[in-house]
């Protein structure tokens, strides 16, 4: 059921290589995040599925044929982008009809087309408004519908929101979110915002440096991050440094202090150093008869961020954040006070480097 | 935010203040353009004795001389804004677009400054010293290439010799106003029709032409209202045998034909209503084009 499929995709630009052995198959209909910092290639691999940038090495195919080396006129791949690049000189309705017309489709056929796209983005009333009447948001909208109009394969978007206020941000997401999942499109969506990702995705690649650090739903991402970039781009994340004590049964000692780690320990011996993390949420105050996991600290500060109280403590020398619901009932030590912090053996992240 | 700024002292100007600042370009205006522009209507109504009449104005359309002045004026403006106008594009489209390398491109925006200011009569006489009877190319020409331009019916001190010394001004002109309209056009633009399916042709056709075109025509425009008011250059080089509106004007005013300092100043209104209308067009399509690409 591959529909899209990058099969060790490489590209150098002269002796700098921007993306280095790409491998991904996307389902039909599925919505892919392509995650990452600035620099890190989302937007050179994204151009090479849209046909912009040709790749140094590797294959990329779309339903069974390959399409590396392809014009991008010939690939019926709509893109997005972040500057939404309307053409100025044209209206609304001749902005989204654009890609139909080169194709030579009736007349007729345009008309009802451009009419359906407006109808999905809701912007009946703007057909005949050119590009420089339009705010930002709306723009965008247009640009999408500019990229559906012509029945893609697979949409790409690059960045689209990044150029907008948070507010109209999270409206607007939705609203993709929203118009992929009615019109079954494959989506491939690059954004280096975690939460755009976390939100949007069925599926997230996180990228660094040019290459692919680890791909999973955003439950997998957020929860089992696999590698220590991994675990601190998405979501904040206490990583601490501790030697395994007992490979079979997940012991290890951090500072002093046992801690049991439900995490893939195998392959690994006693003695061997490695890092873990964990969440600052699942980090809690000791309840009354655990005694496993339990690790001593001191409180260093406390923090209200709305929602979530976050307490910084030091255990062994080292800083951890915890966050807890705020609630009227809520009991927190007093900064400067000692405290007993536990967390259950599956939030104690085993990472690969 | 406001109040607390306004009490840091940002007090609102008061109004008068606000017309200090733009007392300058009233005074200039009122100065170097209303005053001369009503002393030029009025004159242009005044016969040589100083008395009120329509003469002035009835000869711009019915004296011969004059009225083939204007012709030969549009003709010279509209051939050298074409020609010049035509090659600056191409010339700005190649460093811009068309990928030259970047040093021939802050090299062209130079020369094109010097240039498009360079008339007068040392332009006339680099023509002149090139491309004259004894001309350095006219004898290179002739004695290496045994070719001999005047034989063959090249005359530099003629309408097509004028043109040619004017395009040398106008095309560098339209170089220096299209190289930023032709950067102008995003990439992006070309991309996104690109992934829509269109090829090179129906991106040019449908997107960069028409975002273009304002552009190219007040381009062109400016350039006809320049070579219009020329006069130094045609000067120095024909004398007074091409006569060109301005080249009557100087006549009239001096004494040369007839001593008619009010026709003088009536062909001067015309011309300065025809560089109004170019100019006014030049506007019109800038803002139209800014409002594009903004
Ligand atoms: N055409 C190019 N020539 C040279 N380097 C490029 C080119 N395009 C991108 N790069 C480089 O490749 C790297 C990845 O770029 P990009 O894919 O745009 O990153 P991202 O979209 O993740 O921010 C960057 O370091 C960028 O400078
Ligand atoms: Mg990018």
């Amino acid at each position: 059921m591959t529909h899209l499929a990058l099969s060790g995709i490489s590209k150098h630009f002269g002796d700098f290589t921007a993306v280095r052995d790409f491998n991904l198959d996307v389902k039909k209909g599925e919505f892919v995040s392509f995650l990452g910092p600035s620099g890190c290639g989302k937007t050179t691999t994204l151009r090479m599925i849209a046909g912009f940038e040709i790749p140094s090495s590797g294959m990329i195919s779309l339903e069974g044929a390959d399409i590396t080396d392809k014009a991008p006129n010939q690939r019926n791949v709509g893109m997005v982008f972040q500057s939404y690049a309307l053409f100025p000189n044209m209206t609304v309705a001749q902005n989204i009809g654009f890609g139909l017309q080169v194709r030579k489709e009736k007349e007729s056929a345009i008309k009802d087309r451009v009419k359906e796209m407006l109808s999905i983005i809701h912007m009946e009333d703007k057909a005949n408004s050119f590009p420089y009447q339009l705010s930002g948001g709306q723009m965008q909208r247009v640009a999408l519908a500019r990229a559906l109009a012509i029945r893609p394969e697979v949409l790409l978007l690059d960045e689209p929101l990044s150029a907008l206020d948070a507010k109209i941000r999270v409206s607007l997401r939705a609203e993709i979110r929203s118009i992929q999942q009615k019109l079954g499109i494959t989506a491939i969506y690059v954004t280096h915002d975690q939460e755009e990702a976390l939100s949007l995705s069925d599926r997230i690649v996180v990228m660094n440096v040019g290459e692919m650090e680890q791909v999973g739903t955003p439950f997998e991402i957020y929860n089992f991050p696999t590698t220590r970039f991994v675990a601190n781009f998405v979501g904040s994340l206490n990583t601490a440094e501790a030697e395994i004590v007992d490979p079979n049964k997940g012991t290890l000692i951090m500072d002093g202090a046992r801690l049991e780690s439900s995490g893939e320990l195998k392959g690994r011996n006693k003695g061997d150093k490695i890092m873990i993390a964990i969440r600052p949420e699942r980090l809690s105050f000791l309840s009354e008869g655990k005694k496993e996991n339990v690790l001593d600290g001191k409180v260093e500060n406390i923090t209200f961020l709305g929602s979530v109280v976050r307490v910084d403590v030091t255990i062994g020398g080292r800083k951890f954040s915890m966050d807890t619901f705020n609630r009227p009932s809520l009991e927190l030590p007093k900064i400067g006070e000692t405290c007993k912090v536990t967390c259950s053996d599956k939030a104690v992240l085993i990472l690969k480097e | 935010m406001a109040q607390a700024s306004t009490s840091n002292g940002f007090k609102p100007v008061t109004s008068w203040k606000v017309w200090l600042g733009v007392v300058p370009f009233f005074l200039f205006a009122i100065l170097f353009l209303l005053l001369p522009s009503f002393r030029l209507l009025t004159a242009s109504f005044s016969a040589p004795d100083g008395s009120f009449t329509f003469n002035n104005i009835i000869q711009l359309f019915t004296e011969p001389l004059i009225v083939n002045s204007y012709k030969l004026s549009i003709q010279i403006s509209a051939v050298t804004a074409l020609g010049g106008g035509i090659f600056g594009f191409l010339l700005a489209y190649s460093v811009t677009v068309g990928g030259l390398p970047k040093p021939l491109r802050s090299v062209l925006i130079t020369f094109s400054g010097v240039a498009s200011n360079f008339a007068g009569v040392p332009l006339a006489f680099a023509f002149v010293a090139t491309l004259g009877r004894q001309g350095f190319i006219t004898a290179v020409l002739k004695n290496t290439f045994n070719l001999n331009v005047y034989d063959a019916g090249f005359n530099l001190y003629s309408f097509a010799g004028l043109s040619l010394v004017y395009m040398y001004f106008q095309f560098p002109l339209m170089v220096l106003i299209m190289a930023p309209a032709l950067d102008g056009l995003k990439k992006e633009w070309r991309e996104a029709a690109e992934n829509l399916g269109a090829n090179t042709t129906q991106y040019w056709l449908k997107i960069a032409m028409p975002v273009l075109l304002p552009s190219i025509l007040g381009a062109m425009i400016l350039l006809f209202g320049n070579a219009f008011g020329a006069y130094a250059t045609a000067y120095a080089l024909t004398g007074g045998r091409i006569g060109l509106v301005t080249i009557q004007i100087g006549a009239q005013i001096r004494g040369d034909v007839l001593y008619n300092p009010g026709l003088g100043y009536a062909m001067a209104v015309g011309m300065v209503l025809i560089m109004g209308i170019s100019l006014g067009g030049y506007s019109w399509l800038q803002a139209k084009t800014e409002r594009w690409l903004k």
